[in-house]
């Protein structure tokens, strides 16, 4: 059992999308069942996974009993376990979600909506746990063609906005398969660690640049890091809430991994490699602080959430760009938090959305006070963003700005508080919109009734109050978490 | 197989003409059919390389004895690229597929397929 794990993390979503829309034809709810059941066990797996791979030393599995590097293999590191994990627990977090928006779907339309977000979720957890670059692609394409259905599943405007992801995408995809053939053409290999052993040999060859440049436009494309973003707040704007939340949550983050991984464990240091850290790091203090700023002049909350994310993605990427251990377990730790701080923040901004039709912040005055849970996850959250403590987003700040300061990257260290200082004066006009702002007479008559419950159904509500504890609890718990997994989940040599 | 007269590389180059047409064609027309055409040459253009790169004159076969270490990947023809570009292939083919249901949805909802009259009825 334990020798199969890295496979079964990705076997079993997978298996159950292919059930789903047959369950789905007899019953939504039953279909539902399946994905949270399928959900729950590759959770399950994944943490399994994951203590496994802190206690005895990485998980590897031969696909078809092929060794490397001739057949493909998964490798579950504490960096991967980790990575699985926190896929794997906010597809389920999300799938709990997304009951209310299932009600009333046609059988056929319910069931192919759980099979898709299965499917998104089979990638993600692929491009985790494959050891092989090829693999990788194919996970990232899995991934990325799953998500284009989800996103336009929210409405006219949705669809153009998925189509034009689709664009971009594909050239994302199509740059890093590219960048991955230049690889294999100099080393003949696809496994990561083979390539690993066999790139320092042949890393001065101008092929090797190419690859790199190739590799690092394609993902930062799928990262949506500035100026390559164009294409993230329009999908997330009017995407269906629950897609939002976990795409938002975690589909930039398994790219940036996807980026750690090859930077640190397959590219061999020094020479282009550092050149295109550097490239990234100026990149991420750009988009660290265009994020916040384009934030800053959104009316509707989703379109500044998405505007706030790619400011956040700029934080990762530039904890990465630097690469001290210090600079990783920064932008790590940030990965985490900001998975669990952003898809609170949409939840809950969607919650509000789906009860009381509101998306602007100027129509947001007294919604605290018809929705007091949904919008106290809210501002515990956006607490989050801006980075006060005791919440999580403090502490990942924290790292990061030690990081650039050990660097004496003074630039780096103003744009990181500068993001920060931003965010605080975009979220908290909401905030402060919705606790002493009266509601407007005409949102009050457009409720439905009375007596209408006002606050959100449970299915909703449990997730939403789930990501705003732990939002304080990662926030406490933060020392534990790093020193307890990402201490293990660096580079073995430390970074750079 | 490069023989004598062609120029070494000409394989590349063409591969790197295929992606610059396929880059223009998804970026510069407004038509999102066009837009998906320019996505295929693209993807074309990916296969070509990888295929290409499989060929070789005087190449030995891709055997080795069991156990051995595989031979260098300069000397062998490589029949890997080709099973790489199959799956390569399915992921185009369903890519094109979503985005050709995209593009169906698209001209129901909006009567249209042109970017710049899109953009103009989002706007409203």
């Amino acid at each position: 059992m334990i020798e199969h794990l890295p496979i079964l993390v990705v076997v079993v979503p997978l298996a159950a999308a292919a059930v789903v829309p047959l369950v789905g034809l007899r019953s939504t709810r039953a279909a539902r069942g399946v994905m949270l059941a399928a959900l729950a066990a590759a959770a399950a797996l994944a943490v399994a996974a994951l203590r496994q791979a802190l206690a005895e030393g990485a998980l590897h599995y031969q696909l078809g009993g092929w060794p490397p590097p001739w057949g493909i293999e998964y490798v579950v590191d504490p960096l991967a376990g980790g990575m699985a994990v926190l896929v794997a627990v906010f597809g389920l977090i999300v799938a709990v979600y997304t009951g209310p928006f299932l009600v009333g779907m046609p059988p056929l339309g319910a069931g192919g909506f759980c099979a898709v977000y299965l499917l998104l979720v089979t990638g993600l957890l692929g491009i985790v746990v494959t050891g092989d670059l090829f693999n990788l692609y194919v996970f990232l394409e899995i991934s990325s063609l799953s998500a284009y259905a989800l996103l336009a599943l929210g409405g006219k405007r949705s669809l153009v906005a998925s189509f034009r992801y689709l664009v971009l995408g594909t050239i994302a995809g199509s740059f890093y398969l590219l960048g991955i053939g230049y690889l294999y053409a100099i080393t003949g290999t696809l496994n990561m660690a083979d390539a690993a052993a066999r790139l320092p040999a042949v890393a001065a060859s101008p092929a090797f640049t190419v690859a790199v440049a190739l590799i690092v436009i394609g993902l930062t494309i799928k990262l949506a890091l500035f100026p390559l973003h164009g294409w993230l707040p329009d999908a997330y704007t009017y995407a269906p809430t629950p897609v939002t939340g976990f795409i938002a949550a975690v589909m930039t983050k398994v790219s940036a991994y996807a980026l750690l991984r090859i930077f640190f464990f397959v590219l061999p240091g020094g020479g282009v490699a550092d050149d295109a850290l550097r490239l990234l790091g100026w990149a991420a203090a750009a988009a660290a602080l265009a994020g916040s700023a384009m934030a800053l002049a959104q009316t509707d909350v989703r379109r500044m959430l998405a505007y706030s994310s790619v400011g956040q993605i700029g934080y990762i990427v530039l904890g990465i760009s630097i690469g001290t251990p210090l600079a990783l377990t920064g932008a790590l730790l940030h990965v985490l938090n900001h998975a669990v701080t952003k898809a609170c923040l949409f939840l809950s901004a969607g919650g509000i959305l789906f009860r009381t039709r509101v998306a602007d912040v100027a129509n947001y005055r007294g919604i605290a006070r018809r929705l007091p849970i949904s919008m106290a996850a809210f501002t515990v959250a956006a607490a989050s963003i801006v980075g006060l403590p005791p919440t999580a987003g403090f502490f990942s700040k924290w790292y990061l700005l030690a990081a650039v300061l050990e660097r004496g990257a003074w630039p780096f260290a103003l744009a990181l508080v500068g993001s920060s200082l931003l965010s605080a004066v975009y979220l908290f006009r909401v905030v402060e919109r919705s606790y002493l702002g009266d509601a407007p007479e005409a949102a009050v008559a457009s409720e439905a009734s009375e007596g209408a419950p006002l606050e959100l159904p449970l299915g909703m509500l449990v997730p939403i109050v789930l990501l705003a504890a732990g939002v304080l609890l990662l926030g406490v718990l933060s020392h534990a978490v790093v020193s307890q997994v990402i201490a293990f989940a660096l580079p073995v040599d430390g970074g750079r | 197989m490069i023989t004598g007269a062609a120029p070494a590389h000409i394989h590349y180059w063409l591969s790197g003409a295929l992606l610059l047409i396929g880059l223009y064609g998804m970026l510069v027309p407004s038509n999102l059919v066009r837009k998906l055409m320019g996505m295929n040459i693209l993807q074309t253009a990916v296969i070509v390389f990888f295929i290409s790169l499989a060929a070789k004159t005087d190449g030995r076969l891709p055997l080795t004895a069991s156990g051995g270490q595989p031979p260098a990947a300069l000397d062998y023809i490589n029949p890997l690229p080709h099973a790489l570009m199959l799956t390569a292939i399915v992921v185009g083919v369903g890519t094109t597929g979503v985005a050709l249901a995209l593009i169906i949805r698209i001209q129901r909802a909006f009567g249209t397929l042109d970017e710049r009259e899109l953009l103009a009825k989002l706007s409203e």
